[in-house]
């Protein structure tokens, strides 16, 4: 058996949304919380189940529409009015209207950027390697299994328990997962 | 699901025809549309296909070639038409791209089902769509070496972009409607990539996807943030496909020139850029569930759905001819009225009559059931739509410039080779890219394919 500190955590495999749910539901009425759970789409009520709270990324979001559009806006101000004015019959510089189509895009723009890129640096990706795939079976998380993972880091955390634990919740395979 | 279905014409089955077949499970789904990719040899048909577009995109490379040389006297361009054909195709590649946008953004906002098998090569649609556009503005400036100067940058002659211009407007919608699409696209792709990384049996394969799916192992954490953005993308991009053609349509509505200076340009023009779409989806989908065998996952259901998309944004595009034919006589504007007089009239009527036969006349033949039943008459129909909205620009652009205010500025325009060659070059250039998308990425979302199978099979029990 591998050392205590090799260890990443015990993970269990689930045939179903459902079973997964039930085992998520389960393990942390016992006072696991350092779980994370693997599916090959996003569940519904697995958000619930694991107690995750709102995301970041609709604030990030928001931040990035509005830098877009502040930022957008008031470059086009600078440019028509104060770097490159241009008289034109004297019509006004500021001619905020004609602003609004490439304000609008650039609102647009900022706040996809920053949702897009926001979640994958929240997610921490890319990143090309992780503990669980050491795990042989892992590779069908991503067409038809679930697997649910208690990690070694859980102050709760022993391994023949947790692994008994995924066990009496019907895991077809109970598997170490390497820490490397 | 399957059990004693009634007879294929009753109504219950109209209602009910799946948006996927019965007996699919994940595992099925996913075994189905990898399998494209991964394990299916390449046909000689794919062959021939990429072949004769990889043809007609090394005219385009000859043709571009050329323009750079020349210049663009070697199109019919002259004053006073200046826009030629480099326009027109410009306006009619953006609106097909409009359709993608629609399928993944807007009908994703409103829980539509069925946009799940569609959503990912309508998506690629739109990026392909969005390239070939890309390159008509470019080359129609003459001198595309220094298209850069459309872009605000500090330059040391201290210049800068005229904001005011709905062509400096044009490039910041084209050049975010297509950041944001590939954002979407890639967003989108990111879970198949995983799976795909995960099924490859060849090293190539396995680097390659692995490098793309940036290692996402469908941790909940991360569907959890990966659902918010992916919700929000296409809150983002729903108004964002709006303002697209709206901006497009400003190239024309805020000039003066008659014909083109009017309030319903901009929901026209919308209206007709989902319509082409539409077409296009029509006439990618057909040919591609019937060759891969994807029947089941594109369904009749899917047919009928986008066959009435197109009769509903039709009948939008019949109402805009309308009204802009109406508000022409009702303003009393000589000039406006002589514009009309010159559609229905003048040297280029036969494609005025043209285009109201394909965009208005023939898809009235989509009300029937038995028509949208009928996957040979949809594709034809998909190919007309496309023609008559293309005709469609090209009576905007040429018949108000060849016609404006004074008659010693009218002219004629007509194509030259070299036009046609760079058109045709396009389309061969987005069918290659549709040849190399279905080979190596998923056509279908494989994760929501699942989400489906989770679904359906949920509503069974």
């Amino acid at each position: 058996m591998l050392q205590r500190s090799h260890i990443y955590g015990v993970m269990g495999e689930f045939a179903s949304p459902e079973e997964l749910i039930h085992a998520v539901k389960r393990v942390r009425e016992l006072g696991y919380r350092r779980i994370d759970a693997y599916a090959p789409f996003p569940v519904e009520g697995l958000s619930e189940a694991l107690g995750l709270r709102h995301s970041l990324v609709p604030s990030l979001t928001l931040t990035g529409g509005l830098l877009g559009g502040l930022g957008g806006f008031l470059f086009q101000y600078w440019v028509a009015a104060v770097t490159y004015p241009m008289n034109i019959g004297g019509r006004p510089l500021n001619s905020w209207p004609a602003f609004i189509p490439v304000t609008f895009e650039l609102t647009v723009l900022g706040a996809a950027l920053f949702s897009v890129f926001g979640m994958l640096a929240l997610n921490k990706l890319p990143q090309p390697h992780h503990p669980v795939f050491n795990v042989d079976r892992f590779s069908h998380a991503t067409t038809d299994r679930f697997f649910l993972c208690i990690e070694a880091r859980d102050p709760k955390f022993h391994m023949a328990e947790a692994a008994r634990l995924l066990q009496s919740l019907h895991a077809h395979h109970v598997n170490e997962v390497a820490d490397d | 699901m399957s059990a004693g279905q009634p007879p294929l014409d009753s109504p219950e089955i109209r209602r009910l025809t799946p948006v996927l077949g019965p007996g699919h499970t994940f595992a099925s789904v996913t075994d189905k549309i990898s399998a494209i990719v991964l394990t299916r040899p390449i046909s000689l048909g794919w062959f021939v296909g990429f072949g004769v577009a990889f043809g007609i995109v090394a005219m385009l490379t000859v043709a571009l070639g050329w323009l750079i040389i020349k210049g663009v006297g070697i199109w019919g361009i002259n004053i006073p038409i200046g826009w030629g054909f480099a326009i027109v195709n410009f306006v009619w590649w953006i609106g097909i791209g409009h359709a993608g946008t629609l399928i993944s953004a807007i009908l994703f906002l409103l829980n539509q089902k069925w946009r799940t098998s569609i959503n990912r090569f309508a998506e690629a649609m739109t990026l392909f769509a969005v390239a070939c556009a890309g390159i008509f503005p470019l080359i129609h400036t003459g001198r595309p070496w220094m298209a850069y100067f459309m872009f605000p940058y500090p330059s040391t002659m201290g210049i800068w972009p005229q904001f005011r211009s709905p062509l400096i407007w044009d490039v910041f919608a084209v050049s975010t409607y297509g950041t944001v699409s590939l954002l979407f696209w890639y967003v989108g792709l990111i879970p198949d990539l995983a799976t795909l990384r995960d099924r490859a049996v060849k090293m190539p394969a396995k680097i390659i996807y692995g490098m793309l799916s940036m290692g996402w192992r469908g941790s909940a954490r991360h569907w959890h943030r990966y659902q918010s953005t992916y919700l929000l993308l296409a809150g983002l991009a729903t108004p964002l496909v709006l303002s697209v053609h709206t901006v497009v349509s400003f190239d024309f509505a805020i000039a003066i020139v008659p014909g083109w200076h009017t309030t319903i340009f901009p929901p026209y023009f919308v209206a007709g850029a989902i319509y082409s779409g539409f077409a296009m989806v029509l006439t990618i989908a057909i040919p591609l569930r019937k060759v891969y065998g994807l029947e089941d996952f594109i369904t009749m259901r899917h047919l009928d759905n986008m066959a009435k998309v197109m009769l509903a944004t039709g009948l939008i595009v019949a109402y805009g001819y309308f009204f802009e034919f109406f508000l022409s006589l009702y303003s009393g504007n000589k000039f406006d009225v002589f514009l009309v007089n010159q559609r229905l009239h003048g040297p280029y009527a036969p494609f005025y009559y043209a285009l109201i036969l394909c965009n208005i006349l023939t898809p009235q033949l989509l009300w029937f059931y038995k028509m949208r039943h009928n996957v040979a008459v949809l594709f034809i129909m998909s190919i007309v739509v496309n023609i008559g909205m293309w005709l469609e620009r090209f009576v905007i652009v040429v018949i108000s410039l060849t016609r404006d205010f004074v008659p010693s500025a009218w002219g004629r325009y007509s194509p030259t080779g070299w036009d046609w060659a760079t058109f045709i070059g396009t389309i061969g250039l987005f069918v290659m890219l549709i040849f190399l998308f279905v080979r190596v990425l998923p056509a279908i979302s494989i994760a929501e394919m699942r989400e489906l199978v989770a679904e359906t099979s949920e509503k069974d029990k």
